[in-house]
């Protein structure tokens, strides 16, 4: 207990080093993630910009991205990391490499919220002249946003799980806390104040991300 | 001038899997819609009715042949062109099709939003269309809010917020309950009456055949095999198929099976009259059959109205001497058409 108080400081650090991680994937991987996701939507036989052999890449691309363990694809994906944020260790690697493996596997999920809307309504849509990106400004994502924050939820979860594996590539965050001072150190007390922290954080935004959703779907 | 007119219109959908065949919706449909028509499609499931109707709008592209839309042929346009066309078209759906996500006012405000219409035009547009349709007090309501018959009113406002000279209806009443369907086909009979819009409509169900429609198509495995005013298709079906479709809503000539039990009750002979507007006159036939003294029942049958123009078949038990009741059936057969049924 006494080994935890002397290091609160560097718990908070840790917890603020998961937020901005988290963040950041969370956007940058959202917004790859729907991007891709109304990729493989959009271009799927009987869509309505279908085109075969772009679906065909697009889904063959995230099927090759998604099954691989982070902890390998954070490896694999270094020399990437790199050449992006100019670094292959640290905060920023960690998130531009959380971010495009979040980026396929929100892509999934955006992809399958974006099948549960009616093809009915695009036809209406249709039929009243509306052109693909206002149908899909005005139809598909309006229509699938109850769905789309649950799945944002979802992929928030995940964030925080992928973070954990920062300290492998000198990056910080709770996971690297508990850890290096924790699992190393055989305390587990400053492990559990960790596991807490994080059970904390994806509860208020399980909560958060359900009570959106719920206004979306004004139920 | 005809508003919508087919020619030779064909679409064939490819293969689905490698060594599958390709199947043929439409097969040379030729047609033509006059502008103030109600004009009825009629089909079974599969019949390719509803392909035919989205063609008319290209939500499906045919394969062949010319589709002219208020004299354009719209076959060869580009999806980017179509949208100024689909602006003069209106559509309703058999499942309404409403964005769950917008209010009543803003789903009817949708195309209007999208053909550029300034914002307070819009909501004036939307406040007389609601009040057309009746459901004014429901502007700021969701669509889970609303009853089927409700839904389907919206989906009316919306087809006609951008004032189209054509009205396609794809099974507009199939997923309400009788009494609904009739609000909605009166709605329809207004829109056509009151703002002149020619309507195409795609049913299974004869019935809205009978109420609103004023000529008729019947599909069958994508062709057109009957068609004309719909007097004288209910009155007197040329093809089998018509006529299996006018028997649902008009008890007409007995089947071979009901003629059998028929037989079972009625000893005397059996005769088949047919009446068609007023030309054949009910009180002088039955009154040449007192006359003679020959005593009849009716035993199978109706008399249907279309558009204020009766018709009908009656099957007739006679009891009677049977040279008395030759004679009166010779005078009868120059009144109308008389099949004795044995």
């Amino acid at each position: 207990m006494d080994a935890l108080i002397d290091l609160l400081p560097e718990l908070w650090t840790a917890a603020y080093e998961t937020l901005y991680i988290v963040a950041l994937t969370l956007f940058f991987g959202g917004l790859g993630g729907l991007l891709v996701g109304l990729g493989l939507y959009l271009t799927r036989a009987g869509s309505i910009l279908e085109n075969k052999p772009l679906f065909f890449v697009l889904n063959l691309l995230v099927n090759f991205v998604r099954p691989i363990p982070f902890i390998i694809f954070l490896a694999a994906a270094q020399p990437l990391a790199r050449a992006v944020t100019g670094s292959g260790i640290g905060n920023n690697a960690i998130v531009f490499t959380i971010a495009l493996a979040a980026s396929f596997a929100m892509a999934r999920i955006v992809e399958q919220n974006l099948l549960t809307v009616t093809p009915g309504v695009i036809d209406a849509a249709r039929s009243v002249g509306a052109g693909p990106i206002r149908i899909i400004a005005t139809v598909l994502l309006p229509e699938a946003l109850g769905p789309l924050i649950l799945g944002y939820t979802f992929i928030f979860v995940a964030l925080v799980d992928m973070s954990a594996v920062a300290g492998y590539v000198g990056g910080g965050g709770l996971g690297n806390f508990a850890l290096q001072y924790g699992y190393r150190q055989f305390n587990p007390i400053v492990t559990w104040a960790a596991v807490l922290l994080i059970i904390v954080l994806v509860q208020f935004v399980q909560f958060f991300g359900n009570y959106l959703a719920r206004k979306a779907l004004r139920r | 001038m005809a508003v919508v007119s087919l020619r030779n219109v064909g679409k064939v959908y490819p293969p689905t899997t490698k060594d599958g065949a390709s199947v043929t919706a439409i097969d040379g449909v030729s047609l033509d819609v006059e502008a103030g028509d109600i004009y009825g499609i009629i089909g079974y499931s599969g019949a390719g009715k509803s392909t035919l109707v989205r063609l008319v709008n290209a939500l499906e592209r045919t394969t062949s042949g010319e589709i002219w839309v208020n004299g354009q042929d719209i076959a060869p346009l580009p999806e980017r062109d179509l949208r100024q066309v689909r602006l003069g078209i209106g559509m309703i759906f058999q499942q309404f099709n409403l964005l769950g996500s917008r209010s009543v006012a803003r789903n009817v405000a949708y195309p209007l939003e999208v053909a550029g219409y300034p914002k307070e035009q819009r909501a004036a547009r939307v406040a007389e269309l609601l009040d057309f349709v009746g459901l004014a007090d429901k502007a700021g309501s969701f669509p889970d809010q609303l009853s089927g018959g409700q839904k389907q009113r919206v989906g009316i406002a919306r087809a006609l917020a951008t004032q189209p000279s054509i009205l396609l209806a794809d099974e507009a009443t199939s997923a309400l309950d009788p009494e609904t369907t009739h609000e909605v086909l009166a709605l329809l009979k207004r829109v056509n009456a009151e703002f002149g819009v020619t309507i195409i409509v795609i049913t299974h169900e004869m019935d809205v055949i009978q109420t609103i429609a004023t000529k008729v198509a019947v599909m069958d495995q994508g062709r057109v095999i009957e068609r004309g005013p719909v007097f004288d298709v209910f009155s007197n079906p040329q093809c089998a198929a018509s006529a299996r479709f006018v028997s649902t809503v008009v008890k007409g000539v007995p089947s071979p099976a009901e003629l059998a039990v028929l037989r079972l009750r009625h000893a005397g002979r059996i005769v088949t009259l047919a009446f068609r507007d007023s030309a054949v006159d009910q009180k002088e036939v039955f009154g040449e059959l007192s006359a003679a003294g020959v005593t009849f029942e009716v035993v199978y049958g109706g008399i249907n109205e279309i558009q204020g123009r009766p018709f009908g078949h009656l099957t007739l038990a006679l009891t009677g001497a049977d040279p008395v009741i030759d004679r009166v059936l010779e005078h009868i057969r120059t009144l109308t058409t008389v099949t004795e049924v044995r």
